[in-house]
């Protein structure tokens, strides 16, 4: 029933090959062709973009006022692509095998090889919109580092290369839309899409201006809605990023895959109260620069640069002499847990480590400076002085906003960081395509499930996005419309458009009139702790079975006693969020499923119950080498499909960055 | 970081739809800690009006991160609030003390209509951007990135224009609600590199034409949009952008 479509062939020729022989739709037909595409990201705005480029008519949609405001526009440290440009040894097989190895092998190797393919394109694609990358001085991109990797391949944009990216994106896209072959729907809301005979058909989607609901026709859907992070309540996402359209596209019969792998990013701003509504990142970038230690005396209360240099624990550069402070994400979160649940974490709440600048300041790029000025024998003051000017430039912008949220100045005192949720490498069930089991509805972006594993490596999150958006779905849809030429557009007064709309309605009355006493925020904090405690860093059986029990519990009260002010044909905030946060407990609840399910450790998901004799992550490829593609059932209930994985290039083994 | 509780007094501007003609309403908020962001502080606010069985204040926000350019509060008369190159989501509470009044406004500008109490309708920077703020090249038309090498100063300069965040702050500050700063960014990120040189000339002469179109003001040069940037965008781009469109206005006759 699953059928990955992979193409046949040595894994270099596969997608070459494919693009070979698949179908094309020939210019005259593409315009009468019509594909809708929810969400404004890199990976809906690129496919926008490219698809109108390619005569298509397309319809976007997106929840923010703008299509520009997009979450991708937070990402910060870079965009990974085997350019080589450093000589340093850098491939297509090696950004492949790093990133299959990084995903602790849970990914599908073809589309992996794929990305490391298209991702070179990529960056010759952004330089040509404009995308203002760094530049060495004599006028060539420059590259830094990120974990889980030692080659330097990421190129970037201060610490703001997502919003570069994005707004190249944006622009190709809104020059479709002056040409009239993209029509851009900001501030909608997409909350079903329409099934005709078996195939996806347009979606309903609420006008979050004036309420009402509308009806969209597309020949294909395309949904590019970024990740499901919020489902902890607290992460790095932004405050409107929701699962909502993918999760009406899995009751749609769309299956999730891996939904419980998240990534819990190493190095954010910790929380600070009560109060806090989402969780900032520190850019993984920061670790080139930055070393992370904790002090090596429990309960130490004494300052950071009180604490002499014999008595820190730079507990990385220890553990994993070989990668050190660039570990993966996955690992570096666990180990940050580790020190932290042990005792020596620092900061009033004492969950959080040092991230400390002050060694490379003057080291690195003090030293270089100094030696570029023919400054003889600098004293440190100096050289603490020219290595700020360089970090200035380089991560300036994250500096400036450790500062205002901590009222610390970084440059002068370690930072504190701690582990937060950031990304998730589940999502929709997609094929070679990149289209769902349900036909002619396709999913790109962080909202698939396709390409990282069990873990994302850094500066690879952009890099998909793009890829899914400009290079592959322009080919791939094709295959699909291809036999559709012959459709006529389905007018919206069609039956099926009728119903889906009055399903939608009924529910939004229902929760209007649900007229109960806690607020749709009090909800969601309360979901998020418990996804946090018994779904979060570790994981373990008995915890995952009451996690269930308590957000079955948590679904009930929501649907009997969510309170919703305001009324259904006008702008109102908090319906959003309601129509949401349903959605997100659905969601937590196939989390914990699979989670329980999965009883191995891999990448970001850590079972307790399986770990080496040092702690670290212990596969089950035997029993596990599989992506779960669930399908859903009914309430709480869902049937498993396995995908199994196969490796004939990059074969498993014990990841090792020691 | 030392913190403190403080409580105080906040005046909104409510106003139910694009017709109704709005007011301002005065709310007490109590222990506010002085580590919360300024949205978080609303967000308390807001909890309360909802239990309360109030409407909640609708503003526009997003990231929380600074980056977005979805929030937009006019803070006691000024874009964003106190703090320099700074976003309303950024804001911390520590700005302010014990007993403190804050008034609060949405944008004002004929082109941005309010759509809800802090809400406006930004849509306007879009439509500028779809006249040419952009590069046109199809996907797959690229030739390798390092096969155009650009001076780093050029570089560096196209990247400060570039981290605009489209969030209107500059047409709020200025008295003319011109959108000039907006403008002049997107101008001067495309035409300081090689890139973006084939379309100088139409690019300025559009771009501007749409400004106007869109009911934007002129610009008289006071520099109260650079004053609030939170991108800390120079104020020598709109130099640049009246020279790119001199130039071409005179070529185009």
């Amino acid at each position: 029933m699953l059928d990955s479509k992979i193409p046949a062939g040595p894994l270099e020729q596969k997608w070459v090959d494919y693009k070979g022989h698949v179908k094309l739709v020939n210019p005259a037909n593409k315009r009468k062709l019509e594909v809708i595409v929810v969400g404004t990201g890199l990976a809906g705005a690129s496919a926008a973009a490219a698809l109108g480029e390619l005569g298509y008519k397309v319809k976007a949609f997106c929840f923010q006022d703008s299509p520009r405001r997009a979450h991708s526009i937070a990402a910060q440290g870079g965009i990974n692509a085997a350019k080589n440009y450093q000589n340093d040894g850098d491939s297509v097989f090696r950004l492949f095998y790093d990133t299959v190895k990084g995903g602790d092998y849970r990914a599908r190797e073809a589309n992996v090889h794929r990305l490391a393919e298209v991702s070179v394109n990529i960056i010759d694609q952004c330089v040509a919109q404009g995308v203002p990358f760094a530049r060495e001085y004599g006028g060539l991109l420059n590259n830094r580092s990120f974990g889980g990797t030692q080659v330097k391949r990421t190129f970037y944009a201060a610490g703001q290369t997502g919003q570069q990216l994005l707004i190249g994106a944006y622009q190709a896209m809104e020059r479709q839309v002056a040409l009239g072959n993209v029509e851009m729907f900001s501030r909608h809301e997409m909350l079903d899409v329409v099934m005709v005979d078996g195939k996806a058909r347009g979606i309903i989607c609420r006008n979050l201006v004036n309420g009402e609901l509308e009806r969209h026709f597309g020949h294909a859907v395309l949904l590019c809605t970024g990740g499901y992070g919020n489902v902890f309540y607290l992460s790095t996402n932004a405050m409107g990023s929701n699962v909502t359209a993918a999760w009406k596209a899995h009751k749609k019969g769309a299956f999730f895959g891996n939904p419980c792998f998240t990534q819990i990013h190493p190095t954010c701003i910790p929380v600070s109260g009560d109060h806090q509504s989402k969780l900032t990142l520190m850019s993984e970038s920061l670790r080139n620069d930055g070393r992370i230690w904790v002090p090596k005396k429990k309960d130490d209360t004494r300052k950071a640069n009180e604490i002499p240099e014999e008595e820190r624990d730079y507990y990385l550069e220890r553990r994993y002499p070989a990668f050190g402070n660039l570990v993966p994400r996955d690992v570096a979160s666990r180990a940050a847990k580790e020190r932290c649940d042990a005792g020596y974490g620092v900061g009033t709440t004492k969950q959080a480590v040092y991230l400390d600048f002050k060694y490379n300041l003057i080291n690195k790029y003090g030293k270089t400076e100094a030696g570029k000025l023919g400054i003889e024998n600098p004293d440190t003051e100096t050289l603490i002085r020219l290595g700020k000017e360089v970090v200035k430039e380089e991560y300036g912008n994250l500096f400036d906003m450790y500062e205002k949220i901590t009222g610390e100045n970084p440059y002068e005192v370690p930072m504190r960081i701690y582990p937060a949720v950031h990304y998730t490498m589940g999502g929709l069930w997609v094929d070679y395509e990149l289209m769902t089991n349900v036909k002619g509805l396709y999913c790109l972006g962080e909202a698939n499930f396709s390409d990282h594993g069990a873990n994302r490596l850094g500066a690879s999150a952009l890099m998909q996005g793009l890829a899914d958006g400009y290079f592959v779905i322009p080919y791939t849809i094709g295959n699909y419309l291809a036999d559709e030429i012959a459709t006529k557009p389905i007018p919206t007064s069609h039956e099926a458009f009728v119903q889906t709309e009055k399903a939608v309605a009924d529910r939004i009355s229902t929760l209007m009139n649900i007229k109960g006493k806690q607020t749709v925020e009090s909800f969601h904090k309360r979901l998020g702790k418990i996804m946090w405690e018994k779904c979060g860093m570790a994981r373990n059986a008995q915890g995952l079975q009451e996690a269930i029990t308590e957000i079955q519990q948590l679904k009930k009260e929501f649907w009997s006693d969510v309170k919703i002010p305001g009324g259904i044909n006008e702008m109102n905030p908090e319906l959003d969020k309601a129509g949401r946060v349903a959605d997100f407990i659905e969601l937590g609840e196939l989390m914990c499923k699979d989670a329980l399910n999965r009883n191995e450790s891999c990448g970001g998901h850590f079972r307790e119950e399986s770990q080496t004799e040092e702690g670290e992550a212990k596969r089950d490829d035997v029993n596990f080498a599989y992506v779960a593609a669930w399908e859903y059932k009914g309430e709480s209930s869902w049937e498993l499909h396995k995908e199994n994985l196969e490796f004939e290039i990059a074969k498993p083994t014990q990841r090792s960055y020691k | 970081m030392e913190h403190y509780m403080m409580n105080l007094t906040l005046k909104v501007w409510r106003q139910k739809n694009a017709n109704d003609k709005g007011g301002f309403e005065s709310y007490p908020v109590k222990n506010i800690s002085s580590e919360m962001s300024f949205l978080e502080m609303i967000d308390v606010l807001n909890e309360e009006l909802i239990r309360d069985g109030k409407d909640p204040i609708a503003f526009d926000h997003d990231c929380r991160e600074g980056i977005c350019g979805a929030c937009s509060m006019y803070i006691d008369g000024r874009p964003h609030g106190p703090w320099e190159q700074n976003t309303t989501c950024q804001l911390h509470m520590r700005a302010y003390k014990d007993g403190d009044t804050i008034t609060i406004e949405p944008w004002r500008a004929n082109a941005f209509p309010v759509i809800k109490d802090l809400i406006v309708d930004r849509s306007a920077f879009d439509r500028i951007i779809q006249a040419g703020g952009y590069i046109s090249v199809n996907t797959g038309n690229a030739v390798d990135a390092n096969a155009m090498p650009v001076e780093k100063d050029k570089a560096d300069a196209a990247f400060a224009a570039a981290a605009c965040i489209g969030c209107g702050a500059c047409v709020a500050a200025c008295k003319n609600s011109s959108a000039l700063l907006f403008v002049s960014a997107k101008v001067s990120h495309l035409a300081l590199l090689p890139q973006g040189s084939p379309e100088r000339k139409s690019r300025a002469l559009n771009m501007v034409a749409q400004m106007d179109k869109e009911g934007f003001g002129a610009c008289t040069n006071t520099g109260a949009c650079e004053a609030v940037c939170p991108k800390g965008i120079s104020i020598t781009n709109i130099a640049r952008l009246n020279a790119e469109f001199s130039l071409a206005a005179l070529v185009s006759q």
